[in-house]
Formats: C-alpha cells, sequence, structure tokens
C-alpha cells in the first residue's frame, strides 16, 4: 500500500458560496477547492448581478454544471446546502453532474458507513437542536468506522436570520460504542 | 523583397524561406566600402552554406562604410519570401507536443547503446513553518537527491516571492524553483498594479490556481508564509492545487518526521527564539531521521518590518576534520643527481587575432 499520511487533521470542508450558500467537499481536495473558488467567484458576479442573495438551485447548478462538463477528469462531489426566500432550506446533491434536491444529503468516502443510521434515524420537520444531534451523531459514528475520516467536526447552520459556523472538538463528539 | 540588416554574428533564416542559409560576419578594422569589397585578402564578409543553388535564390551581399566602432554593418539582400527573424516558431495557444516523437526516439536510441536519460532531480526534503506571536518561521534542509545519489549537498530550498512572502519548496527542484520564480515575477507586477505590498492570500491564489492548472504534472510541494497587513499567514500548498491555511505546516519525505516534533511542542504565540528553536529541531528530525534530507539546516523569520534569511542556520553535518596526514614532507627521498636538458623548440606559426576588450 502506498504511503498515506494525514496532511491536515482539522481541515474545514465547508466551503462558502455566498453569505445563505455553503458546500460540503469531498473527494479530491484539489478539485473540490478549485471548483469551490470559481463558483464563489460566479456567484458573486450572479448576485451583483440579480441585485440580491442568490438561490440555492442556482448556486447548485452552478456546481453541478462544472462537475458534468469535467465529470472524467474530476474526483469531487459537492453538496450545495443553504437557505433562500422562495423554498426555505434547501439540500442538494450534485454527484456525477446529477441535480437532485434532498431532504438530507451524505457523501464521502465514510458516508457507506451511515446510510442505515441517517435513514432510519431523519425525521420530517425536526427542530434545529433535533438537526445537530443528527448531523454530529451521523459523522461521530463515520469517523469511528473510517479511516479517511476522523478529527473535528465543522458545522454551520444557515437560516432566514443568518449563517452561524460551530466547531465540535474531538472531547466534545457523541461516544458510542467503541471497544 | 525584404532586407536584413545583421551585425557581427551569426544570422539564421527561418525555414519557411527554404533555404536555411548560416551566415557568419566577421568584424573587419574600418574601411571605405570600396576598400572592402575590393580588397582580396580581407577576411571574407560573408560565408554561404548549405544554400541550395538550384532554389533560385540569391543572397547578395554589400558592405558599408564602417561606424566609429570600428565594426561592419553588412546589408543581405535575399530575394524571396521571407516570414520573419525569430528562429523560432510562434506557439499558438496550449500545450506544444512536438518534441514527444523525438524523445521517444533519443530514449530507444540511448537505452540502445547502454545510457539512461537523465531523470529529473528531486530534492528528498524537509521544509516546514511556523506561525509565531510576531511572524513567520520558514525552515528547510538543504540536500538534494537524484535517485539514491546526493546531487547538491547544499542547496537552497527557500526561495524569494516577494520582499514579505517567502517559499520554501519539496518536490521536482526546477518545478519548485521555476513555479516560484514565476509567481514572484507576476506578483511583483501585481503589486505595482495595485500600489501595496503584495499579501499571501494573493500568492496562494495564484500558485494554486497555476497547479491545478497542470492536474499535477507540476510537481512542486510548498509551504508559503509571508506577513502581511492582515498579518502573519502560513499555507501549504500540494502538487495538485489544494491549499490548507495552517499555524503549522510540513511538507517532504521528512515531513512526518518534523510534524512529530511540532505536534509535541507547538503552542499558540511563541517567542521568536522559541519559534526559531522548534522550527530547527523539526528540520532537524527530518535530517536525521530520512534519507532524502540531510546536511544543514536553513531558516527565514519574517516579521512585519525585516526578514532574517538565516543560511546555514544550524550546520548539523559539518564535515569532520582530519586527525592525522599521508603526506611525506619535502626531503624525505633524497635526491641524487640532477641533470637539465634545454628542449630545442621552433616556432613554425604565429596567429594574432585582436579582440577589442573595451
Amino acid at each position: 500500500m502506498g504511503k498515506q499520511s494525514v496532511v491536515n487533521r482539522v481541515m474545514n470542508k465547508l466551503s462558502r458560496l455566498h453569505d445563505n450558500v455553503f458546500c460540503a467537499l469531498s473527494g479530491s481536495a484539489a478539485d473540490a477547492q478549485a471548483v469551490a473558488d470559481i463558483v464563489d467567484y460566479q456567484l458573486d458576479l450572479h448576485s451583483i448581478d440579480m441585485g440580491g442573495l442568490p438561490l440555492v438551485k442556482a448556486a447548485a447548478n452552478m456546481v453541478k454544471d462544472i462537475s458534468y462538463k469535467y465529470k472524467e477528469e474530476m474526483v469531487a462531489h459537492l453538496i450545495v446546502a443553504g437557505w433562500d426566500k422562495s423554498k426555505g432550506g434547501q439540500v442538494y446533491g450534485t454527484l456525477g453532474g446529477m441535480l437532485t434536491r434532498q431532504p438530507f444529503a451524505v457523501g464521502g468516502s465514510g458516508s457507506t458507513y451511515i446510510y442505515g443510521y441517517v435513514d432510519s434515524a431523519y425525521k420530517k420537520n425536526m427542530t434545529k437542536d433535533d438537526c445537530h444531534k443528527f448531523v454530529s451523531n451521523a459523522l461521530s459514528l463515520a469517523m469511528n468506522r473510517d479511516g479517511s475520516s476522523g478529527g473535528v467536526i465543522y458545522m454551520v447552520t444557515i437560516t432566514d436570520k443568518g449563517t452561524e459556523e460551530k466547531v465540535i472538538l474531538g472531547n466534545e463528539l457523541p461516544q458510542f460504542f467503541d471497544d | 523583397m525584404e532586407t536584413l540588416i545583421m551585425r557581427q554574428g551569426f544570422g539564421v533564416l527561418p525555414a519557411q524561406t527554404e533555404t536555411l542559409a548560416v551566415l557568419q560576419v566577421k568584424r573587419l578594422p574600418l574601411r571605405s566600402y570600396n576598400e572592402a569589397s575590393r580588397d582580396p585578402k580581407s577576411t571574407p564578409l560573408l560565408r554561404r552554406c548549405s544554400t541550395d543553388p538550384g532554389s533560385g535564390r540569391v543572397a547578395r551581399t554589400s558592405g558599408i562604410a564602417g561606424s566609429s566602432d570600428a565594426s561592419v554593418h553588412v546589408k543581405l539582400i535575399v530575394r524571396g519570401k521571407m516570414a520573419s527573424l525569430s528562429v523560432c516558431q510562434q506557439s499558438c495557444g496550449g500545450f506544444s507536443f512536438e518534441n514527444c516523437k523525438r524523445n521517444a526516439l533519443l530514449e530507444s536510441e540511448f537505452s540502445k547503446q547502454g545510457h539512461y536519460l537523465p531523470s529529473a532531480r528531486k530534492t528528498g526534503t524537509t521544509i516546514c513553518g511556523v506561525v509565531y506571536k510576531d511572524g513567520v518561521v520558514l525552515g528547510a534542509d538543504t540536500r538534494a537527491t537524484e535517485g539514491m545519489v546526493v546531487a547538491d549537498k547544499n542547496c537552497a530550498k527557500i526561495h524569494y516571492i516577494s520582499p514579505n512572502i517567502y517559499c520554501c519548496g519539496a518536490g521536482t527542484a526546477a518545478d519548485t524553483e521555476m513555479t516560484t520564480q514565476l509567481i514572484s515575477s507576476n506578483l511583483e507586477l501585481h503589486s505595482l498594479s495595485t500600489g501595496r505590498l503584495p499579501r499571501v492570500a494573493t500568492a496562494n491564489r495564484m500558485l494554486k490556481q497555476m497547479l491545478f492548472r497542470y492536474q499535477g504534472y507540476i510537481g512542486a510541494a510548498l509551504v508559503l508564509g509571508g506577513v502581511d497587513c492582515t498579518g502573519p499567514h502560513l499555507y501549504s500548498i500540494y502538487p495538485h492545487g489544494s491549499t490548507d491555511k495552517l499555524p503549522y505546516v510540513t511538507m517532504g519525505s521528512g515531513s512526518l518526521a518534523a510534524m512529530a516534533v511540532f505536534e509535541d511542542r507547538y503552542k499558540e504565540d511563541m517567542e521568536e527564539e522559541e519559534a526559531k528553536q522548534l522550527v530547527r529541531d523539526a528540520i532537524a528530525a527530518g535530517i536525521f531521521n530520512d534519507l532524502g534530507s540531510g546536511s544543514n539546516v536553513d531558516l527565514c523569520v519574517i516579521t512585519k518590518n525585516k526578514i532574517d534569511y538565516l543560511r546555514p542556520h544550524d550546520l548539523a553535518n559539518k564535515k569532520g576534520v582530519r586527525s592525522g596526514s599521508y603526506k611525506y614532507k619535502r626531503g624525505t627521498t633524497g635526491v641524487v643527481t640532477k641533470s637539465v636538458t634545454q628542449l630545442d623548440l621552433e616556432v613554425i606559426d604565429e596567429v594574432v587575432q585582436t579582440m577589442d576588450t573595451s
């Protein structure tokens, strides 16, 4: 097996696309960062053109367009999420250049370990705190099992009132069965 | 009909003319026009070689009265098409794969004869950086390897980007050198254009966008550090174009050894001496525990008002001094007899070539 090492154990994989739209990065860091930077720039221009905050669907479409066009060359999956006036809170998956609106989305190498958990734990119309618990539990379980995941949890909550970022450190993570 | 005026030197006409004429213009002492063309003993003004007589093209020459600096201008009149003065074809965007066939041919020829083409020299390095109270400390070892042999025992891996930004480079030596020079040049132009001291984030953007464009084929792994109006910043940049902004970073083959030292002793807001000692120890860990790193420790301390480029900071591997000598003293061998014979040499030919050494 090739030499593998953790080069950054505290990487913030949540990239700001706009004040009300963020995206989660997975796959090749270089590809994902490059796409996020390009969409950040394009969304800036778009929101100036439209004279207001962009729709989450617009941001997701931009990410989807790049992901589809460079499908063969790139290895990156970005989950776009945010809040806008027309549809409220939204989550879009852009895997492979497809655009799907979902109630929740998981991605990355550790996501395979938590499909069962998220499917069973998700409920419609959860409160903000319930959602926080849902997300931190899911990530914690994945971090325990997946070798490429670990470190800390970065969480961003986007509402009509604004955006708040939170970091859950290693010792504050929810504890599960771990012999 | 186009004319081409050349001073002393070689002139090469591009291939479009179908006639490759290599012309050598020799410098003559100051003479008038008529004298130069009529004097049979004068060195030939122009020598035409490898021209195609059947092509119907004519190269005519005429001498022009020399100027005061004792050189002769030669006017060359060539009939026919002539594209431009440049030797190389103008490249029209994108990558040029012209040399690939030639390279493949050369490689097969070489291996048939048992030679090997030279491979890219890697630096097999330990580089690191740390943010402390007043700024940034960058450190690097000084060994450059070519396969399993040390190619350079004291190479400089900390490159200048701008007066307030420096960059350590690991990976392919040529790639780190050229990439940092290119971005340094562009950043200087950018800084003149904006009228401000460049920011570390700008250098980071330029580097990551260029490396991403080349999809990892430029093997440059960099540690970029500097102090600008927004404070001290440290970035690590990978060959594929991803970057991390962190308080302490290490790169290269010795990165794990150096990171172990950092993870143990890093603290926020260290003093300058403490930070320098930490970086020195991290590089030393790489030097002594990694085969690809060695020799000395170079440091670069960047603060708001000054740069300390300490090369070398620590001569960790000074060559030992021999304690004895096998040289024999003069007079150890006794001289028995001595006879001197004069050799008869006669001067056959003497050629004097005057040079203008003004």
